[in-house]
């Protein structure tokens, strides 16, 4: 870009004006854009109008305080450190934002990668075009993809999904760090007889995690109920139909296949916050952990693809990999790769459980028993059977009504089972 | 809906047994979705593998062997003047050919799981398809589907096609005769393969093409050989001449062409180019939207359509209506629905005219990337100075290279000559990768063969 057009001027010769304010607007070959002032401070003079066509490197606005620097329009194309520049809040001259600055040289022609590269960028949700390639000839190779899609490399920043999906994204970077060391503790002898136990190799990863999980992430939960007693008649009538298939119907695959397809439409409870990065992680396979309690302790079995598999099948793939847990006979790729988690502490009873998410996902379901409960319907008390639900997610991803909308499509799903049965 | 209707309920449904409908019911069955096939002829292969690519590339085998036995006479073997028998010439073609390859389909589609349902498929809404077989009536209600009806020959707008004698491209494949006289209405790449193997096979042909030259778009350095070899193999070709009218009179057809006055032909081959095939199969009730030029069923990268249930796949999304084209389409389009990262992104769309000589290109031409405002440069290797094209008795091909002038990347190869076809594909792979001409000039190509026209080219290119 070596000209632009000015469109309107936004501000008046002795206007007193914050940084950020809107200057110009200006019209490049590639679009029409208002120029926020680099600078707080009054305007002193402006040197151009509206229709005029301005050289890159022409001054356009003076301010009074200071020493009466010059504005002037810089080549957002070919350096962007000096539009970079123009834009901190320093005495610096006026010009066109970088986010409007062409972000590569190549404008016409497909994105130099190959097809494999190709494939990288979408899955990273880069945009191949705004990479500037490293490679001979300007080849995008996937370190570039890579590089781009963890955070922004000189002029080139890649629009990721998870920046898209959220308001204004600035450029990521690492969160604070959390620190929790854990305090010496007091000599329980001197209250008494104590015994040390070792902990199992079991017992210690769940220490482990869960003491990560609840120390890293600020836990949220959300309680709901749903009315499953068609649910229910739909299990109790086809028990045995599904008995003959080698199946036993349960509730938790039902669960499972609801949490899916709720995921599916809120994709932020599928993914995991990456605060290297500064970014969203949105999984798109719905790869579902069931909490599954074992003589040795608590183990969360993955099943894959939810979203895509039948009820049956999923009752079916459940139950085996429950017993594989149970018999000590899980492989290690049972237990990894999941997206969210569901428990359900039914069969032991209880009214409610806040669970701790499993990390490093972003929430976790647990229900409790279900009981026939009198509830009002339509003016009248009906027995019903209810299952209580608490989500607990994390709350640097999802908001209170966030968990609430999604806990409630939950329900909803529960309710109208027949949308498990189709989907 | 009637009591005793058969309802199947499956994942994926595709329309149309086509290259892009098999590829993509193919991909479908390996990545775990329940699929079936709607097709109307209840089989897999479409318009490709029964009334185009593959009937045509055995008749132009054919053809091939005649010109070479002809040939053969310069170096001193004379096998005489060849005796043709249609019958078991068809019977090769229908059955050895094309059944065989039907054959395979078929097993492939039993053995992946993917059921092939015979009759029309209308769509009634976003989710069902009513498949009309004879009398009975049968439903598909699906969670997607794939649109993959293809193509079929154009007619001549205004002009009768009622009589038996006025071919399109399907019925000249099933080569009912060899007519004295063939007038060959188009100058694209159906009508010069069909003309030639007519012509080869002992027909005095007449082309008539609407534009100005043949293989309207084409580079015209890669047409020229053709040109010339048809010139003398054909009785006449009138460029920017229109038939008036064409009339059965007795066992005869009189055309007019506009400004020649009458002439009568024993047949006439209409090839005029082809159309989607997206009427009639219920779009209408769906979301499904058509473009307004060619009514062609619009999709994004992922052939997506507007209907979030329904994906198109094939000829029936457009340009260029080519059978590879739809292939990929179709896995992309299942791994889509499976939910990975796919897309329809590809540089290079490689195309081929099977005549002989072969015309064969991929990515931009020359013309089309100046257009798109990229400076290029230019390599051209003429066969000339191939040995292997020396040693076949060759030296009408080219090998013709477009580069981007700054960055060294590959754009576009063009090639005319014997087996382009073939050697078009190392072409496709280095567009395909960014490729630079350095990367092929100094790969090994084995000597002697045609295949080292590409790296010459690369090679004047890193000369230059």
């Amino acid at each position: 870009m070596t000209e632009a057009e000015i469109v309107a001027v936004l501000v008046h010769e002795g206007d007193v004006i914050r940084e950020d304010a809107p200057l110009l607007e200006v019209e490049t070959d590639k679009a029409q854009v208002e120029i926020p002032s680099p600078m707080g401070g009054r305007v002193e003079k402006i040197h151009v109008e509206p229709g005029q066509t301005v050289k890159v490197g022409a001054p356009l606005v003076t301010f009074a305080d200071g020493a009466a620097e010059q504005g002037a329009a810089t080549s957002p194309g070919r350096s962007t450190t000096a539009a970079r520049a123009a834009a901190a809040p320093t005495r610096a001259p006026a010009a066109p934002p970088p986010a409007v600055a062409p972000p590569a040289v190549r404008a016409e022609g497909p994105a130099a990668a190959t097809p494999a590269t190709r494939r990288l960028a979408r899955e990273l949700s880069v945009d191949l075009k705004a990479v500037r390639g490293t490679g001979p000839g300007g080849r995008v190779l996937d370190e570039d993809v890579r590089a781009a899609a963890s955070g922004p490399r000189g002029a080139a920043a890649p629009a990721t999904a998870a920046a898209r999906a959220a308001t204004p994204a600035g450029p990521a970077r690492p969160l604070a760090a959390v620190g929790a060391d854990t305090p010496p503790l007091p000599r329980f002898e001197q209250w008494g007889p104590v015994e040390r136990a070792p902990l199992s190799h079991l017992r210690r990863t769940i220490a482990e995690r869960m003491t990560l999980s609840a120390t890293l992430i600020p836990h949220v939960s959300h309680f709901d109920r749903a009315d499953i007693t068609d649910l229910d008649a739909i299990i109790t009538r086809n028990l045995e139909a599904a008995r003959v298939k080698g199946v036993t119907l349960t509730l938790t695959s039902f669960l499972l296949k609801a949490a899916a397809l709720a995921l599916l439409r809120h994709p932020t409870f599928n993914a995991s916050l990456d605060p290297g990065a500064g970014e969203m992680v949105l999984k798109r396979y719905y790869n579902l952990g069931v909490a599954v309690a074992t003589e040795r302790g608590l183990i969360v079995p993955v099943l894959r693809e939810i979203d895509r598999k039948p009820v049956l099948e999923i009752a079916r793939e459940l139950a085996a990999l429950a017993q594989r847990v149970r018999d000590g006979k899980a492989t290690l790729d049972d237990l990894r790769g999941g997206t969210f988690t569901i428990t359900n502490i039914g069969a032991l009873g209880g009214t409610a459980a806040i669970p701790i998410i499993n990390y490093p996902e972003v929430a976790i379901l647990a229900v409790a028993r279900a009981r026939q409960e009198a509830v009002v319907r339509q003016g009248q008390i009906v027995p019903r059977l209810m299952l209580p639900l608490t989500l607990t997610f994390d709350h640097r991803i999802a908001d209170g009504a966030d968990g609430a909308r999604f806990a409630s499509e939950i329900v909803q799903l529960l309710e109208a089972p027949e949308r498990l049965l189709w989907e | 809906m009637v009591m005793g209707d058969l309802v199947d309920e499956v994942e994926v449904a595709v329309l149309g047994g086509g290259p892009g409908g098999y590829s993509a019911a193919f991909r479908c069955a390996e990545l775990g979705l329940e699929t079936v096939v709607i097709d109307a002829a209840q089989r897999l292969g479409g318009a490709c593998l029964f009334e185009g690519c593959i009937p045509s590339k055995a008749l132009l085998h054919v053809a091939a062997v005649l010109n070479e036995a002809e040939r053969a006479k310069e170096f001193g073997v004379d096998f005489g003047e060849p005796r043709i028998t249609l019958d078991p010439l068809r019977k090769w073609k229908q059955e050895r050919v094309v059944g065989k390859l039907a054959r395979g389909l078929a097993s492939v589609a039993k053995a992946k799981g993917v059921e092939v349902i015979g009759g029309r498929g209308v769509f009634e809404d976003s989710s069902t398809l009513r498949i009309e077989v004879g009398e009975t009536l049968r439903k598909v209600r699906f969670k997607h589907a794939i649109v993959a009806t293809g193509s079929r020959p154009s007619g001549l707008p205004g002009l009768t096609r009622e009589s038996e004698r006025i071919m399109d491209s399907t019925a000249a494949l099933e080569l009912p005769d060899i007519p004295e006289r063939l007038l060959v209405i188009g100058g694209g790449y159906i009508g010069l393969e069909l003309g030639t193997v007519y012509a080869t096979l002992g027909s005095r042909v007449t082309m008539v093409e609407m534009t100005a030259e043949l293989l309207p778009g084409v580079d015209r350095d890669l047409v020229q050989p053709l040109q010339r070899r048809v010139d003398k193999m054909f009785a006449a070709i009138h460029l920017g001449t229109k038939v008036a009218t064409l009339h059965e009179v007795g066992s005869e057809v009189e055309a007019v062409l506009e400004g020649r006055g009458a002439e009568r032909f024993d047949r006439v081959l209409v090839a005029v180019g082809r159309r989607a095939q997206s009427d009639g199969i219920g779009l209408e009730a769906t979301r499904v939207r058509l473009t307004e030029r060619g009514r062609f069923v619009q999709v994004d990268a992922r052939c997506r359509t507007e209907d979030p249930r329904i994906y198109a796949v094939g000829d029936v999304t457009g340009e260029p209506l080519l059978a590879h084209r739809a292939m990929r389409q179709g896995k992309v389009a299942a791994e889509v629905l499976a939910g990975r990262p796919a897309a329809f992104d590809n540089v290079a769309i490689p195309a081929v005219v099977f005549t002989d000589p072969e015309i064969a290109w991929c990515g931009s031409s020359e013309a089309q990337a100046k257009d798109q405002g990229l400076t290029v440069k230019v390599a051209k290797f003429q066969w000339a100075a191939s040995g292997r094209a020396a040693t076949i008795g060759r030296s009408d091909g080219l090998t013709k290279l477009v580069a981007d002038a700054s960055s060294g990347r590959v754009l576009g190869v063009g090639i005319v000559g014997p087996g382009a076809g073939e050697l078009i594909a190392e072409a496709a792979l280095a567009v395909e990768t960014a490729a630079l001409i350095e990367d092929v000039a100094v790969t090994i190509h084995a000597h002697p063969t045609l295949s080292e026209g590409l790296m010459e080219a690369a090679e004047h290119l890193l000369g230059a």
